[in-house]
């Protein structure tokens, strides 16, 4: 049995694998314990688990993280909508327009080693520290990626498709909607779904610099009042809504894309 | 049924066709006339020609199968009718009519797998319909129709994963008539399929085409299944790629699969896969 769990591309139990996952959430758990609750480590630098979660259920309580997730949500989502709904036309215009790819691949292939971060002084000198310079990081750092995934996705639409759509009647107008369009949905929602991770990573950044609420701020914050306790909720937020996000899609793609499924569930 | 002695003398009367020269002088017009079509590909390493000159035409309701070495140019000439490329001579009329670009009035079916994934088998056979703007009713009318005719009634709703290789060329072969073109181009559709399967689809098609009583230029490198469907056989020289040589069949219709174990057939087979073997030869050199 042991042989086999350790076999390569072999499948296991799916008992075996749920397990896996949570044994090394508990082992992770286990060494933060011994560490903070056994004063290995200063508590002013770790606090315990249990000091994490009564912070965690007084933040709740009283409420006042309730609008920073609001807020930050609101920044993150405003953000990538706009990288989005710019982001995927261009993309699949780049992917199936020879003429569009040379305009636009090479700048985009430029822009998008420049950090996201390092635009934050120069957008607070444009347009100022209100929200359209915090979406404006999260824009910054997600649409240029997302535009080039979306490009390759419908890059890699099976080019016989096209050709049968041709023999078929289709208009070049029509091969866009009714080929190339359904064809990459699926990798485009995915697309979606791993950018839309990004972007909360970038919500801190965006935070973090003149920003007077949100997640990234209390972080920012806590730091400053020396509370560990509070940096350790407010990541774990962030990270606990980005799943949340990343579920959601997995969900719709579950849900739209039967059609890529043997069994048709 | 001919006799195989006439045939074999009706055959010497078939001359090798001299280049850029229609193989067949008919009155009439053609269906479809391929006048001194040749493609030359420029590559990074040069150019390839992959079609010699060629010219020969293709009578209404004929079914005409195109056997050739691998690599000899039988998809060009395919797609060039098809309009999905573009001859760099000559020129392709369809009822008189010069051809530009692809169009519904040439219906194709791919050796590749081309159903579209995300519709099911009944939006894939009226996608073209769709095109149209058939009405609703119709378009069921017309599905339902070639659903029984290919044998995949109960699988309209299935998706084109949940179908076997087949079953999936079978219904582009549905897609391609439902939509009515003039002419139907099939590049080796059944060239993926194990060998039991391709003998029923062969049978499949001989009924549709028999039904639908459309015009078909059929692409194959499998000699059998050259001599099975068709009413002429063009067997194609190696790279560069021309018409090696016309090959009438006159085997009883309609046909079945018992029409393989008779010497007639086997004496076509003898004389095509010589021809052929020729080719492939050289093709290796
Ligand atoms: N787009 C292209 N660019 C360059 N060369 C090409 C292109 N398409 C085909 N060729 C070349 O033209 C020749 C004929 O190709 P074609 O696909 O028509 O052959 P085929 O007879 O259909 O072969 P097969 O039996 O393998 O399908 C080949 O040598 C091929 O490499
Ligand atoms: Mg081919």
């Amino acid at each position: 049995m042991i042989a086999k769990l350790f076999t390569p591309n072999k499948e296991i139990p799916k008992m075996f694998y749920t397990s896996a996952g949570f044994l090394t959430f508990i082992i992770f758990l286990l060494i933060w314990s011994v560490l903070s609750y056994g004063q290995i480590v200063n508590p002013l630098f770790l606090p315990t688990p249990t000091d994490v979660l009564t912070t965690a259920v007084d933040l709740f309580v009283n409420g006042e993280i309730l609008s920073d997730i609001g807020i930050s949500f609101t920044r993150v989502l405003f953000g990538f909508l706009a990288a989005a709904i710019i982001g995927i036309p261009l993309g699949i215009l780049m992917g199936s327009l020879r003429i569009m790819e040379g305009a636009f691949e090479p700048i985009i292939g430029f822009i998008r080693y420049m950090p996201a971060s390092a635009f934050i002084p120069l957008l607070i000198l444009w347009i100022g520290l209100g929200e359209t310079e915090k979406m404006s990081v999260i824009f910054l750092g997600t649409f240029f990626q997302l535009t080039l995934m979306i490009m390759d996705v419908t890059k890699n639409v099976q080019n016989d498709l096209v050709d049968v759509s041709y023999t078929l009647g289709a208009k070049k107008a029509q091969v866009f909607t009714k080929v190339i369009l359904p064809a990459s949905l699926p990798g485009i929602v995915d697309t979606l779904r791993i950018t839309f991770g990004w972007a909360w990573t970038y919500l801190v950044v965006a935070e973090i610099v003149g920003a007077s609420s949100g997640l990234g701020y209390m972080i920012m914050q806590a730091s400053r009042f020396l509370q560990p306790d509070k940096i350790i909720v407010g990541i774990l937020i962030i990270g606990i809504l980005g799943l949340i996000t990343d579920i959601l899609f997995k969900a719709i793609y579950k849900a739209s894309f039967s059609w890529m499924r043997k069994d048709g569930f | 049924m001919v006799t195989p002695q006439l045939k074999v003398k009706e055959r010497e009367n078939i001359v090798e066709p001299k280049r850029s020269e229609s193989i067949i002088s008919v009155t009439g017009t053609p269906k479809l006339e391929i006048k001194e079509v040749g493609k030359v590909f420029k590559t990074k390493k040069g150019e390839t020609t992959a079609l010699e000159k060629t010219s020969f035409s293709i009578e209404d309701g004929e079914f005409v199968t195109i056997l050739g070495p691998s690599g000899c140019g039988k998809s060009t000439v395919l797609r060039i009718v098809a309009g999905l490329e573009e001859a760099t001579s000559g020129k392709v009329l369809l009822d008189g009519q010069e051809i530009h670009g692809p169009g519904p009035d040439r219906g194709m079916v791919f050796q590749s797998y081309t159903l579209f994934p995300w519709l099911s088998v009944k939006d894939n056979i009226t996608f073209g319909l769709k095109l149209k703007g058939v009405s609703n009713k119709e378009r069921d009318n017309i599905a339902r129709h070639y659903l029984q005719l290919i044998g995949l009634e109960g699988f309209e709703n299935h998706f084109p994963i949940q179908l076997s290789g087949g079953m999936k060329q079978r219904v582009a072969i549905a897609r391609a008539l439902a939509n009515d073109p003039k002419i139907l181009l099939m590049d080796e559709p059944f060239g993926a399929l194990d060998a039991q399967t391709r003998n029923i689809m062969q049978e499949v098609l001989l009924k549709a085409w028999e039904e639908s009583k459309k015009t078909i230029l059929f692409i194959t490198h499998d000699v059998d299944e050259s001599i099975f469907l068709a009413d002429s056989v063009y067997v194609m020289t190696a790279r560069p790629g021309r018409l090696k040589k016309k090959v009438p069949i006159e085997l009883e219709r309609p046909r079945d699969f018992s029409v393989k174990a008779t010497v007639e057939f086997a004496e076509y087979k003898d004389e095509l896969l010589s021809l052929i073997r020729d080719e492939s030869l050289k093709a290796i050199k």
